[in-house]
Formats: structure tokens, sequence, C-alpha cells
């Protein structure tokens, strides 16, 4: 079964050859998906060699440490798993449209698309995108010039692109676990899939976990220790603030999860008795590490989210934003009450009737701080002067769905309902709808708000509203139908089913995720058009929202060094303080060189060593497993003897390019926000508030 | 009192959802007994609770975002307005106050609906043994001297005691018409308590995902007088197989209700179900305690596994 050189790999590995062998419609699938995976890494490949970009890709982005080129690969790779993730959601909801006693999907590439659906969404799709919008923005808004630790942030990006790689793999060699997200065992043990399935979910999730805890302490390294000058704790934008949080739960939520998969692994392969079910094996232990970290894991992916939502509805208001204390003692308080309510995962264990009633309120709890957020968010747009740009209408579509998703939470904590609709869709329906109205919307808001910060032009609006209003309508039309069924009793993970009355709502779920299908093509095209409009979208000047934060007050895209001279903040929201005062876009009275660090293949070698050690794990070839990791440990210790890595970068050169930047904002046109999406918006807005400057005057 | 009405919506909407199936009542908003109907008036009540805190933002957010649109000039206009002690007191305390009402409600509700608790009802309690397999149930009636395969049948007005294991990977065992939901573990039991008010047949199943025959470990639990109860033991008795280490291993392989029945030749009854007419000594307790010997249970011996073999497995027991 096993060799030397290729461990378990053979020719029934490649699903290609399956499908060969064997041409169902399930099969077919799978292969397709294959080659689509194959084709697009062989495209990817021809275009670069075909455009000459090899140079500058290794250049500029694989051995950049600088973390706006980081934050965008992030965003990069989690909008291409996301495509992946869309459409693997869209292929499920479609075999329960016809899954009325039959459907087209074989049981078991069923299984394995809720696996790989599930792991990807919140591995490789939301916490990327969360780490590359952290890592764009958070330095930023603090006045810092880089990340504490900017060799390490590229090795937790290499990390979380191995995760991701094994993954994508799977679909190429051997198959991917059929055991959910969760993975729980024994169903995952030896004994019940003896296949490389739960290993590959194993080495992807330790691996990226591993990056995601060294990201969370580079996340809170940087925001205590590389703060500007003034820019105390209680000055900071509040997404800062729900940085913090977030990096806390990424360091301590974490580790429980890479010890439980590690664990799984030690069954596995060594047949060790953590989880089985004979010799003193309890699953149940690693349930209870499993939402140790999967119940913080879901306030680490949308307390940021929170944090996007601050920026923007305060920024599109005009106003500051509502009850910053309020919103600080809220987001730690979710925080610290995210650590206390993960047993509400299994009220159906079996415990004692104290120990639900414990930690079902608890999890309620969680409803007082977050909805002090939502009246806080409501009491920013009170006498705001409010424009219903894009991200706007993702956060009007978070109010309304995500306060339905809170109030199904509530049921959810209540250990008498959950046990009715625990393991049904109606707790399918509850997560997606705090994840997709709570998260992504977070997440695309973000995007869009940012994006003309990050490349110097903004995205098409047009078909930003588009894509804004099919995802709530699509996602309207896929979850909220599930909330029924689940009420019905369906439970999840079903392939098929037997009760013809489920059969309407599973049409419109089917109907909601061609619309939520749609909204990623607008998005994709979004991105297309404004790429080939850039020159009227420009926004150079960097303030296209008349932001509020420092990371406006800066150009579009912003200099490798970020600030040329390092801000002194006096004032909470200190950019729309400088600009309602007068004193924005003053040229300081002198440069000084600037030291950066310097570009290193460290986090190449750490990606490329870790994605072989993986894959070389999952189907046993271990000659390629030790010579891989060696090399990585290698590596790793050699780069720390390079101890000056870093460049001077000339205090000449930066006057230069930061007075001809001053010199075009004293020349450009100021536009009101009628004009903010128009044209004319070269990212310098008109003041506001012309009063208050005239009276300082 | 005044979610009733409210609760009487639900059940119409209930009904009308379910005419167009058969008489199988699968769903606690129609409930069979008195533990689901509890549930339903607990999720009502919670519903109507959470829309005091709720309401005020799905009819203001519109008002505000319409009120303070950026062309209105004639709304103020506060840029600098960023706190009120008054709105300040709302915001944390009516959530609050919602959160420690609903609170003591869950205390009350989560005691008196414990799943461990005996339901009082004035015929003697009538104890089943669930077995949870790969993709069936086994009941086992320790009192009677009796077991079935995917039907649990039971008296009405009667509290019906469960104790669930399974034999193979973790399953969670519902009838959601007549109670909530618990897992059955291998090498543990729990327990769960059950009582239906009237005769009627409700849908059972497992939740908790176990492989490619999941969405068939369906079964029937039917409710009936003690009369038919008293003639359905007598025919189980009369027509049905012996439970014997042998037969057990056939039905504890992986493979559906329909194809287990196939294998011991069963298929007079209705799709799925098994009867078993006597039962080895203390089967329950043997499953139990597969797992707590001390010694390990290769993949030959463990039903559910890649690698499961009924002959050797027969001789694992006998040994």
């Amino acid at each position: 079964m096993s060799n030397a050189i290729l461990g378990r790999l053979d020719l029934a590995s490649l699903s290609i050859w399956r499908a060969f062998e064997n041409p169902t419609s399930s099969e077919l699938i799978g292969a397709g998906a294959a080659m689509l995976v194959i084709v697009g890494g062989l495209a990817a490949v021809i275009l670069l060699t075909w455009f000459r970009l090899w140079k500058p890709l290794w250049r500029d982005w694989l051995t950049s440490v600088d973390h706006k080129r980081i934050g965008i690969m992030y965003c990069a790779l989690a909008l291409i798993m996301l495509a992946r993730g869309v459409i693997e959601g869209a292929l499920m909801r479609t075999q329960q449209a016809f899954g009325l006693h039959g459907g087209f999907l074989a049981p078991d590439h069923f299984s394995e698309l809720f696996s790989t659906h599930g792991t990807i969404m919140i591995f490789f799709v939301a916490m990327p995108f969360i780490a590359g919008v952290i890592n764009y923005v958070m330095p930023l808004q603090i006045g810092a010039r880089d990340m504490a630790f900017p060799v390490m942030n590229q090795i937790s990006l290499g990390l979380t692109a191995t995760g991701a790689a094994l993954v994508m793999i799977s679909l190429v060699l051997g198959e991917f676990s059929t055991g959910g997200w969760a993975n729980y065992p024994p169903y995952t043990g030896a004994d019940f899939q003896p296949g490389p399935g739960p290993d590959y979910w194993i080495w992807a999730i330790v691996l990226a976990g591993i990056g995601t805890t060294l990201s969370g302490i580079n996340f809170v390294v940087t925001i205590y220790k590389e703060r500007a000058p003034g820019m105390d704790f209680l000055r900071m934008p509040i997404f800062c603030w729900t940085v913090i949080c977030t990096s806390i739960i990424m360091i301590f939520a974490l580790p429980p999860l890479t010890v439980a998969a590690l664990m799984l692994a030690a069954d596995r392969y060594l047949d060790f008795h953590f989880f089985t079910n004979d010799l003193g094996g309890n699953m149940m232990n690693y349930v209870n590490l499993f939402w140790l970290f999967g119940h913080p894991e879901v306030y680490l992916l949308v307390i940021p989210c929170y944090g996007i939502f601050s920026e923007v509805i305060s920024t599109f208001s005009g106003k500051r934003i509502y009850g910053y204390m309020s919103m600080v003692y809220a987001t730690m308080s979710i925080a610290v009450l995210s650590f206390c309510v993960w047993l509400h995962h299994f009220f159906t264990m079996g415990q004692s009737a104290s120990i639900n009633v414990a930690f079902g309120i608890a999890s309620m709890a969680i409803a007082v701080p977050t909805g002090i957020k939502v009246y806080n968010w409501m009491a920013t747009l009170f006498r705001g002067r409010v424009r219903m740009t894009v991200p706007m209408i993702y956060a009007t579509g978070f109010f309304y769905l995500f306060v339905v998703g809170g109030l199904t939470g509530v049921m959810l904590a209540n250990p008498v309902i959950s046990f009715q609709v625990h393991n049904t869709l109606f707790l399918v329906a509850h997560f997606h709808n705090v994840i997709i109205p709570g998260v992504l919307f977070g997440l695309l808001a973000g995007y869009h708000y940012w994006f003309p910060k990050a490349f110097g032009f903004r995205l098409h609006e047009g078909w930003g509203r588009a894509a804004a209003l099919l995802w709530i309508a699509g996602f309207s039309f896929t979850f909220l139908p599930l909330y029924w069924l689940g009420l019905q009793g369906m439970p999840r993970r079903s392939v098929t089913f037997s009760d013809p009355a489920f059969q309407p709502m599973m049409w419109l779920a089917l109907f909601g995720a061609a619309l939520i299908v749609s909204a990623l093509g607008c998005i994709a095209v979004q991105l297309w058009v404004s790429i080939r409009k850039r020159d009227q979208l420009a926004v150079p000047l960097g303030d296209p929202w008349n932001g509020r934060s420092l990371e406006w007050s800066i150009p579009a895209p912003p200099p490798a060094y970020n600030f040329a001279v390092l801000p002194q903040v006096s004032v909470r929201d200190d950019f729309a303080e400088a600009k309602a005062d007068g004193r924005a876009y003053a040229a300081p009275g002198q440069y000084e060189d600037i030291e950066m660090p310097d570009n290193t293949a460290i986090g190449m070698i750490v990606c490329v060593c870790s994605t072989l050690l993986g894959l070389a794990l999952v189907f046993w070839i271990w000659w390629l497993a030790i010579l891989s990791f060696a090399v990585m440990i290698l590596a790793l210790i050699g780069r720390t003897f390079r101890v000056n890595a870093r460049h001077v970068i000339p205090a000449a050169e930066i006057a230069a390019e930061h007075r001809a930047w001053l010199a075009r904002i004293e020349a450009a046109p100021a536009v009101d926000r009628l004009e903010e999406t128009h044209e004319r918006n070269l990212g310098r807005a008109v003041l506001e508030r012309p009063g208050r400057l005239e009276a300082a005057q | 009192m005044k979610f009733r009405h409210l609760s009487r919506i639900v059940s119409l909407a209930g009904c009308l959802a379910l005419s167009a199936c058969s008489g199988t009542q699968d769903t606690f908003l129609l409930p069979g007994g008195p533990i689901a109907a509890a549930q339903r008036a607990e999720l009502i009540k919670i519903l109507g609770w959470t829309m005091i805190a709720i309401l005020p933002v799905f009819m203001l957010v519109p008002v505000f975002l319409w009120r303070y649109r950026y062309r209105n000039r004639n709304a103020r206009y506060t840029p600098d307005w960023d706190r009120s002690w008054l709105l300040e007191v709302l915001m944390w305390g009516v959530p609050l106050v919602i959160v420690v009402v609903l609170s003591t409600q869950l205390y009350r509700t989560t005691h008196a609906l414990d799943p461990y608790k005996p339901i009082a009802s004035d015929n003697p309690p009538l104890r089943v043994e669930v077995v949870g397999l790969d993709w069936k149930w086994l009941f086992i009636y320790p009192d009677l001297g009796i077991a079935t395969v995917n039907e649990l049948t039971i008296p009405e007005k009667t509290s019906v005691a469960l104790d669930l294991t399974t034999d193979t990977v973790m399953q969670s065992f519902m009838i959601p018409a007549l109670a909530g939901q618990i897992y059955a573990m291998p090498g543990m039991r729990t327990k769960l308590h059950l009582l239906a008010d009237a005769p009627g047949r409700f849908e059972g199943e497992n939740t908790q995902f176990n492989g490619t025959g999941f969405p068939d470990q369906k079964f029937q639990a039917i409710a009936m007088t003690q009369t038919a109860f008293d003639a359905w033991v007598a025919k189980v008795r009369a027509g049905g197989q012996p439970l014997t280490s042998d037969s057990y291993a056939v039905v504890a392989e992986a493979s559906t209700g329909a194809e287990a029945q196939k294998r011991l030749d069963a298929e007079t009854l209705p799709a799925g179900v098994i009867h078993f007419a006597t039962v080895e000594d203390d089967l329950f307790k043997t499953v139990l305690h597969r797992y707590m010997h001390g010694t390990p249970v290769p993949p030959s011996a463990q039903p559910g596994a890649i690698g499961y073999d009924p002959q050797a497995a027969t001789g694992e027991q006998d040994r």
C-alpha cells in the first residue's frame, strides 16, 4: 500500500484518473474542479512568463516585507478562495434543491463539499481577508512605518498560503476529509477514515493556525509599541481597538485548535488514544478543545468587522463615532466573554442542567455589548450627513440582517431551544446569518472603503452597488428559508431528504444561491472595470471620502515608508480635526532619513517547505517530510544571522516626493461630498465646516 | 398571555407547511408531548422579549438614513456630538434588563426540561435502551425482553426513559415533536425522557453527521394506547427473530435500515424495520463496555469502521 519513494500516493489518488475509471456525474464534477486548479495554475505561469512578470512579482511582492503589500496579498488570497467557497456553496444548494430522494452528487462528494466549504470560508477566506485588512490599515491608522516584526509578518502569510494550497491540492491528489469543518473524531479517526482526507484538514489547519497565532502577536505588539507620538490608546480609531481584541483572541484561541489537531494527528499516525473509542479515549475532549477555539474564533472574525463598520459609518455620516468609550468597553467585554461560552456548541452532550444554565446565560450576556454597538452606530447616523455609498449599502444590510442573526443567537443560547435546533439547518442559517452580513459585508465594505488608498483609484460605484444589493438579496433568499427548514427538523449535512414539504424552501434557497454567485460576478467585473477606468477613478491625493483618521492624510497609494514625517497626534480623529482647524497638509520643517527593513525570501522558503511538508505527511512520504522540515528550520536559523537587514531612504528623496505631493494638493480642486463618486474627486475634500475654520482664524 | 396569539399563528403556519406530507409529525412547532410544547413556548417567549431590543433598530435605521441624508439641508447636523448620558443608560440598561429577564426564564426552563429528569405521569415509566449504529437505531426494551430496529413504539401518556449509547461514531438522537436531542457516544451513556400525549406517529432521526447513510438514519416513533401497545409487544414476541451476537453483528455493520432488513429477511415489516422477539442478556451493557476493557478494539471488531468483519466481531465477543 505504501512505498518508500511515493508513500501511499498512487494513480488512484488522482481525482482525474478516478473520473476516467468511473465517470459518474459526481466524479466528473470532482475532476472538473481538479482540471480548473491545474489549468488555472498553468495559465498563471504562462501569463507571468509571457508578460515577463516573474521578476517584479518576486522583487515587489513575494519577498516584500512591506505590511501594505503583505496585506494586499492576504486579500488576494482570500478573494481567490472566496470564489471556490461560493461555488461549492452553490453546488450544495443545487444538490439539495434536487435532493428529494436523489440529486446528482454522491454522498461522499457532498460531505467533502461541506467540509472544504466550511474550512475554506473560515480559515482561508474570512481569516486571511481580516489579516489582510488589518495588515494594510492598522499601521497607517496608528501612524507606524511597518509592523513590529515585518519578517514574521511575511512568514505568517507564507503559512496561511500553505494551508490554502493544501486544500487546493486535495482537489487534484487524494480527497479531503468528509468530517465537516470541525472534523469531529472518532468519525475522522483512523478506524473510520483511514484515507488522506482528515490528514489534509489537520495539516492545513495546523500550519495556517501557527501563522495566525504569529499574526496576532505581531498585530498587538505593533499597536503597543509602534504608535505615533501622541497616539494614546484612547485616541486610536475604533478599528485599532478591535484589532487589539482580535489579536488577543488569535493568541489565546488558536493554540487549542492547533493542539487538538495535533492530538488527532497523534491518534491517526502514532496510534495514540486521545479521542478514539477504546483505551480511554474520549471524543468529547476534542469537541471541548475545538470549541474552546471555535467560539472565540467567530468573535475573532466579527470584531474587526465591527471596527470596519465603525469607521465606515462615522466617515460616511460626516460625524464622530458616537459613544467611543462605550464602543471600547463593549468590544473588550465581547473579547473576554467570547472565552466563556464555548459549551453552548454542545448543550446536548448530556451534562447537568446547571452547567448548561451557566453557559447559556454567559452566551446571552454577549447580546448586551453587541446591542450597544448597534445602537451606537445608529446614534452615529443621527444628526449626521449620510452618503449612501457602497460601504453604507453594506452597512444598511448589516443593520437589518445582523440583528436577525443576533435574535436567533439569543434563541440558540437557550439550552431548551438548542436541544431542538442544534445540528439542524436552523443552526446553519444562524451562523451564515452572522458571518455573511456581519463578517463578509464588513470586509467587503472595508475593501471598497480602503481600496482607493491602496491602489490610488476608486472602485467603480455602479458595479459595487449591484454587488452589494445582490449580496443582501442573495443572502436573504438563501438562508432565511433554512431557518424554517431547521425548525421543521431537517438536519444539516443531509445530501438528500425525504419530506416533499421541504422542496419549496430548497428552491428558494437555490434562487438565493444564484443571486450570490451573480454578486460575486459583479465584484469580479467591478475590479476589471475599475482597472480599465483607473484614470477616471484616480484619487492620488489620498482622501477620497473626507476621511477622519491618519491613513487618509497621506498619498494614495502611500509610499513604502508611509509617513514622510511621523505625525504628531493631539486628538481623536486627528486628520478630521486637522482639516477643520486648517492644519492639515502642512509642510514639515525638516525631513530625516528613514530606515526600512530589507526584502527577504524567508517567507517563500517557509511557504514552499511547509507545503511540501504537509503534502509529505498526508501521503506518508517520510523522506520528503524530514527533508522539507530540515530545510525550513535551517533557513529560519540561518536568517537570524542577518542582523542589519535594513536600508536607508535618504531625507532628500523623501522631501522631494512629499513636497511634490503637497504641491499637487495645493493646486488640486477640493470637491464636496456631492461629487464624492465623480471623476472630479481626486482625493482632496472640501471643508464641510468652514465656520469653525473661520472662527479659528 | 400576549404570546398566545403569536403561538397560534406559528402552529397554523406549521400546519400549512406540513399539509403536503404524511401523517407523521416532525417538528416541535406541532408538539406531540409536554417537552416539545414547552420548547415551543420558550421559543415564542424569546421572540417576544427580544423584539423590544430589535424593533427600534428596524424602525429607526430607515428613518435616520432618510432624514439625515446628505442632501437634506433642513436636518440638524451635529458633527461633534458623540455622547449623551440618557442614551447611554438606555442603551446599556434596556438590553441588560431583557437579558436578566431571559436569564431567569432560562434558569427555570433549563432545569424543568432537563432531559435527565423523569417526567411525572400516572402510568409506570417504560425503559428503553437505544444503541446508535451506522445508519440505524436499535431499541432494546429491557423489561419486555424485545428489541426493534428503527421503530420506537411507546404507550401514550407514559414517561419513557431512554438510555443511549452508540456502537460506532458519535450520533445525536432526536424526535423533534416529542423532545429535543441528546448525543449518543461510544462507551458512554446519556439519558433522555419523553412522553407522548396521545397516539400518533412522530419522525425520529440522527442529526450528527456519520457518513454516507446519514440522511437515511430516520425512524418512526409510534405512540399508541396501552392496549394497542400490549398487542404490539405480543406481535413482536410472536413474529420477531432472536437478537443474538450473530444477528447483532449483522445489524451493527455500516448499512441503512433497509439493507439490514434485507440481510435478516425481515422484509414483511415496514421499510427499514426489524423486530426481535428475544434479546441476549445485557446487550446494552456489552456494547457500552466494549470500549472500557482496557484492551484495544481493532477495526475488525469496531462496528462502522472500514474493515469491520462481523464474523471476527462475533468471535471477539464470544471470547
